[in-house]
């Protein structure tokens, strides 16, 4: 894995919100082709990566660098990488006054200044490749959950971009509808894409990762491959966090 | 039955007269509504930042407009200021003056709330799309926003049309005006013509308002899809 380029590093991050520090001295790398997938206890600051690298949050100390190019606060830079950073996010988003088609075609027409015609074509594309070509004329509120959130892995998969973010895009979904939008994930990363996931859903991220991070208040307590970290965690940490995703079954005496 | 007194509006050219008043009701709303949209937007836009002196100062404004009756607003600016400032106001203006400074404090609350009820995941999965603030605001933020204030503006300018009505008070000769003068003239020939006039100025208002509700109607189902 290490002889594959780097494509996204956070270098020694330090993120507080007013006193308290979400993220201490944080560092990772993602390489290229590699599928990252962070778990965690809630609040132990998983979202708040993902957002950082794609520049929605500003941080106190540390730096986020694509590619070499360094991320900071300037506009042009940022915008420019965040065409290279797609992210899906729990609730999806889509914007509301658009139809599905428009929702994707939106930004590589305006951002990218691509031909609207080559744009449509790859769109429907897409859209086909996840089950919702007939949905095209549709408004997201004519959509489910699930669906709505393929919509938007297609909306970030028509910029082209180079890594995919995904933050707990499971999470606003009923249990029934998990599993559509998980495959399309699934499908992404056979064919290479470059990933970080956060998520809860355990067997999904046993099944992608290349790589799991386990984060607990704000650093790394255990990193390994999905094997690894899923079937022999070292910590004691990480093994109470897996525990608790399983149940002892009820004996009646 | 009594006779309705509409007979009156068909003797020489007051039909048309009542219709100049009308005009002259539509105009001085929609040059104030006009003004409410071009001033009120900016407003309510400064008014989501959080600058506390800014938010205090429309607060004021807004507390202000709110608690005055329109009527008093009129004669201050007409009567008051005149005097005070030795400036020369025909009424007409003074009512325009009046309307905007009502409108657009009512037009900046409405433009606030608007912009406040989009979620804040809108700008971010925009932004997230590589999209700039320009592009955020206006492919993305703005028409959601103009969704949402639609109904709620639209009741304004028929507020503000009906509200219009006061300012035959200051002298504006506009729709009641006309019909007053003309139920007057013709107190000994028609004594009903109460009934008949008002009841067409009540009918004339209608129609200056009821084609807005329509379009607000329809561009309220047009894009209630969305």
């Amino acid at each position: 894995m290490s002889k594959k380029e780097e494509i996204v590093r956070v270098d020694h991050i330090t993120k507080r919100y007013e006193e308290n520090a979400i993220l201490e001295d944080f560092s990772l790398s993602v390489y290229e082709g590699e599928v990252v997938v962070i778990v965690g206890p809630s609040g132990c600051g998983k979202s708040t990566i993902l957002r950082i690298m794609n520049g929605l949050e500003p941080v106190q100390k540390g730096e986020v660098t694509y590619r070499g190019e360094k991320v900071d606060g300037k506009l042009g830079s940022i915008t420019r990488i965040r065409e290279k950073v797609g992210m899906v996010f729990q609730s999806y988003e889509l914007f509301p006054h658009k139809t599905i088609l428009q929702n994707v075609m939106l930004a590589p027409v305006l951002v990218q200044k691509r031909d609207k015609k080559e744009v449509k074509e790859e769109a429907l594309q897409l859209l086909s490749r996840v089950g919702l070509s007939e949905k095209k004329d549709n408004y997201p509120r004519q959509l489910s959950g699930g669906q709505k959130q393929r919509v938007a892995i297609v909306r970030a998969l028509c910029m082209h971009p180079e890594v995919l973010l995904f933050d707990e895009v499971t999470a606003a979904l009923d249990p029934e509808m998990v599993r559509e939008v998980l495959e399309v994930i699934l499908s992404l990363a056979k064919e290479g894409k470059t990933m970080v996931i956060v998520t809860h859903e355990m067997a999904f991220a046993e099944a992608i990762a290349d790589r799991v991070i386990f984060l607990d208040a704000g650093h790394i307590e255990e990193e390994g491959t999905a094997e690894e970290f899923f079937r022999h965690p070292k910590s004691e940490r990480a093994k109470q966090f897996l525990n608790s995703f399983t149940y002892d079954k009820v004996v009646h005496e | 039955m009594q006779n309705l007194g509409i007979d009156v509006l068909f003797k020489g050219t007051n039909m048309l007269r009542l219709l100049g008043g009308l005009w002259v009701s539509l105009r001085i709303s929609l040059i104030a509504v006009g003004f409410s949209i071009a001033l009120g937007i900016p407003l309510g836009m400064l008014m989501t930042k959080d600058s506390k002196i800014v938010k205090a100062i429309a607060r004021l404004y807004l507390e202000i407009v709110r608690v005055m009756p329109q009527m008093v607003l009129l004669f201050i600016v007409f009567f008051g200021t005149t005097r005070i400032f030795g400036w020369n106001l025909n009424a007409e203006l003074a009512s325009v003056i009046v309307f905007s400074f009502w409108g657009c404090a009512e037009m900046s609350d409405l433009v606030r709330g608007a912009f406040i009820s989009i979620p804040k995941h809108q700008y971010e999965s925009a932004r997230a799309l590589g999209m700039n603030s320009f592009t955020v605001f206006f492919f993305v933020i703005l028409p959601q926003t103009l969704r949402r204030l639609l109904p709620t503006s639209i009741n304004l300018v028929t507020r503000m049309i009906k509200t219009t009505s006061l300012v035959m008070m200051i002298g504006v000769v506009e729709v009641l005006k006309v019909g007053q003068q003309i139920i007057e003239a013709n107190r000994n020939s028609s004594p009903n013509a109460a009934f008949g006039v008002y009841g067409t100025v009540l009918l004339l208002y209608f129609i200056g308002c009821w084609p807005i509700s329509m379009l607000s109607k329809y561009l309220e189902k047009k894009w209630s899809n969305s």
